[in-house]
């Protein structure tokens, strides 16, 4: 058991060793201490880091110097395109694509001869035969890291570097020396947005539930995260998981609750466990549990496991879900801050909002408030995927443009191809295009030009994305999502898709596009919840951005990005064809013949369009019509 | 003397998976919204929700059979159905699907003769299309059991697949 004047010490203590993970920018002696921060984050765990960190301790423990290393497993570091990464302190190193055989040679070279080991630095960080701090890559440059700002600086498994790094020092502040309205002044001043979607005033939500005079009350922590290309909160649970508890329990005082939930998704095995294991650490530490620091106040929290429903991300279905329901949601109002779970008020919000919580707390709302614009203020971290050359995790301050965080952040598209679309939001988002990539990243302007935050997934496209297949891929998954309870969303998106299939096999007419027009307005305006509001957001900022291509579809029977099948075919280039055979070998319909050393001939009428031979062909023979 | 000795064997692990559920059971029981975390551990204990083990939970949590089979249903996670020995769960997520997974669905739909959610006919392999696994730097990316493949050409499905059969 630890006694409440220990976090101060633990804090002190485990400071010191903290201080180890910094840039100094010069190389100690051969033998001195160093830091290896091994990525754990799913993507780094997928491509083997584990076995990497099993390998290095078995490496320094073969050179006897355990006393002079010490490994540690963090969260992400963002740059996950170029996992499995490894960095090592003080020198601040940043290893790419490490492989478990590399490890013996960096082991030698960079910890007991102390020179980088040259094979694995990442590209960018060499410049003129020196090697760069990995904080100046353009990557990281601009990057301002508040909810991700432990992410890949501590061991999240230890609550104790969480504490060395000013963690539970806001619950201790807010606890001994704020009252319940100076906390959601400060949240209301911070002007924290949610992070989820939705963008509600965080303050002002806290307030809702705290002017409710009921007994009990609830705090719901919304882990859910069921926005395709979006794992922020997944990082930030793997990652800082203290950040979220804390910020749960702070919640909890400034409303009056003593009683938290986190709705976490069951598809997020490693996040789970972590946020378990914190839970845990914290109950230990009394800092959750009854009479937390000896204040009086009480706050605990209960793990609930998703199941794979997007819908469940909508706070009313949410709701339904912990209560043993389908996640089907209701109309608003009553508010959930009003009447929520088990029908007490309730808060819900997202992690990445909770995450930014305990910083605001410390470092005060006119910080946080400076950071960003008028109306959208702080960070927000967006997960960069699809075609572009740094795919990962970045946290940028509002006010950004798109082309900052694509091109420089992001290392533009990769191949040299062109830039086509970005699509921001999820399936309740919008796609943008050129024309917008000046344009600042905030609520309001994402919103006004169709488009919306999200939660924040980043979906970067490029000449060889068709965008109406895109759109049809966001129907399909709204259609195979929505709970079906209001009409409008359930039968409006299978008719959305049908139309959007229809065009996409080259059978669609004019009459069609305005069908998808209209269709789209009505389900919008009719759906109960926000999934059918949005769901046609897709397919109204592709026509209205890319109506040439729906034409294309529609009147060229063309499909001008060479995706749709029904609009394409293979064919073989007789000058460029070495009559190698490989396509025909490979071909599962036996569509391809010739004679070796000759050209081949696709049969069109056989030929099934699996692209097999486009994939295989060395000498790029075989082209999409 | 064979068979019995594996029918007891099987008995055995039955009657040990059934204890599974019962203290899952117990454990959930008092708390409001059980329903839910009870299926969890089914479907740990058993791979899917086998109906004899649903039956137990209504009885137990005095919930009828509709409304469990109604929120068995709802949510994507839960199967009523056994899986083959390995899952293969394809990402469909944007990223993936941007990068051609689609490509790779229908080349892992080709090599196993199966559609989407099926299983083939030995049993070795469920073939599932799911929601972001979280792995965008790796895409298109699936997974095989715990395993991960990351960075997929639909070339690389026909190796991959070898390793399982």
């Amino acid at each position: 058991m630890k006694l409440l004047t220990d976090l101060e010490a633990i804090r002190t203590l485990t400071q010191a060793r903290l201080d180890n993970r910094r840039i100094t920018g010069e190389s100690p002696d051969s033998i001195s201490f160093r830091s290896v921060m091994v990525c754990g984050g799913t993507g780094c765990t997928s491509s083997d880091s584990n076995q990497i960190i099993a390998k290095l301790n078995q490496e320094i423990a073969g050179h006897g110097i355990q006393r002079q290393v010490e490994v540690v497993r963090t969260g992400c570091f963002g740059l996950c395109e170029l996992g499995p990464v490894v960095i090592v302190y003080p020198e601040g190193i940043f290893y790419s694509r490490v492989e478990v055989q590399d490890i013996p040679k960096l082991v030698e070279t960079h910890l007991l001869q102390g020179k980088p080991y040259e094979k694995k630095i990442y590209e960018k960080t060499k410049q003129d035969g020196e090697i760069l701090n990995f904080e100046e890559t353009e990557f990281y440059k601009k990057q301002v890291r508040i909810a991700l700002h432990n992410c890949g600086v501590i061991d999240p498994e230890n609550i104790d570097e969480y504490i060395g790094s000013d963690g539970y020092q806001a619950l201790d502040k807010v606890l001994k020396t704020m009252s319940r309205q100076e906390v959601i002044d400060t949240m209301k001043q911070s002007g924290l947005r949610g992070r989820g979607g939705g963008g509600f005033n965080t303050g002002l939500k806290w307030e809702f539930a705290a002017k409710q005079d009921k007994e009990q009350k609830y705090v719901i922590c919304n882990a859910d995260e069921g926005d395709p290309g979006a794992f922020m909160d997944r990082s930030i649970l793997e990652g800082n998981p203290h950040s979220v508890i804390e910020a749960m329990a702070i919640a909890g005082y400034a409303i009056g609750s003593n009683q938290g939930f986190i709705y976490v998704r069951a598809e997020y095995p490693i996040a789970v466990q972590r946020f378990m294991k914190a839970l845990e650490q914290a109950r230990e530490y009394e800092l959750l549990g009854d009479n937390i620091l000896g204040t009086g106040f009480s706050f605990n929290i209960d793990v609930r496991l998703g199941a794979g429903a997007f819908v469940c991300g909508e706070e009313t279905a949410l709701i339904h879900s912990i209560e043993g329901h389908r996640g089907m949601p209701t109309p608003k109002p009553p508010f959930p801050a009003v009447q929520g779970l088990w029908g007490q008020p309730t808060i819900i919000n997202n992690v990445e909002t909770l995450a930014n919580v305990a910083q605001i707390i410390l470092k005060g709302a006119p910080w946080y408030a400076s950071i960003g614009t008028e109306k959208s203020k702080g960070t927000k971290v967006f997960a960069l995927g699809g075609k572009v050359v740094n795919t990962g995790l970045v946290e940028v301050p509002m006010g950004i443009t798109l082309r900052e965080v694509i091109f420089e952040i992001g290392g533009g598209i990769p191949g040299g191809k062109k830039f086509k679309a970005v699509q921001t939001g999820g399936p309740s988002g919008g796609c943008l295009t050129e024309e917008h990539l000046d344009c600042t990243i905030d609520f309001d302007t994402l919103t006004s030009l169709g488009s919306m935050m999200g939660s924040g997934g980043m979906i970067i496209m490029d000449e060889d994305t068709c965008m109406v297949d895109v759109a049809r891929f966001y129907l399909d998954f709204t259609r195979d999502e929505s709970c079906g309870k209001c009409t409008p969303c359930r039968i409006g998106t299978k008719r959305l898709l049908e139309l959007l299939d229809k065009i996409t096999e080259g059978k669609g007419s004019l009459d069609d596009l305005e069908k998808l027009e209209n269709l789209s307005v009505q389900i919008k305006n009719a759906s109960l919840c926000a999934l059918g509001q949005t769901a046609p957001n897709p397919v109204l900022s592709t026509i209205k951005y890319f109506r040439e291509e729906y034409l294309a579809h529609i009147e060229g029977h063309k499909c001008p990005a060479g995706v749709c099948k029904s609009l394409i075919s293979y064919e073989i280039d007789p000058d460029l064809c070495r009559g190698c055979s490989l396509c025909a070998k490979k071909c599962p319909t036996d569509a391809i013949s010739g004679e070796l050393k000759e050209p081949f001939v696709i049969d069109t009428a056989v030929c099934i369009k699996c692209g097999v031979c486009f994939d295989v062909c060395k000498f790029e023979a075989v082209a999409i019509v | 003397m064979e068979q019995q000795a594996s029918s007891c064997v099987g008995v055995a692990e039955a009657d040990e998976k059934l204890m599974k559920v019962q203290s899952a059971i117990s454990q959930f029981k008092m708390i409001k919204g059980a329903l839910i975390p009870v299926l969890h551990e089914i479907q740990d204990i058993y791979g899917y929700l086998p109906e004899p083990v649903l039956q137990i939970v209504s009885a137990e949590l005095n919930l009828p059979m509709s409304e469990i089979y109604g929120v068995a249903s709802f949510y994507h996670f839960f199967s009523l159905t056994p899986k083959g020995e390995n899952v293969v769960h394809l990402c469909l997520g944007t990223a993936c699907y941007i990068k051609g997974a689609q490509g790779i669905l229908d080349r892992l739909s080709t090599e196993l003769k199966v559609p989407v959610q099926g299983t083939t006919e030995d049993n070795k392999f469920t073939l599932e299309a799911t929601r972001c696994l979280g792995a965008c730097g790796l895409a298109p990316v699936m997974t095989i059991g715990e395993k991960v493949h990351g960075r997929l050409a639909p070339n690389n499905i026909p190796v991959i697949l070898k390793e399982y059969k």
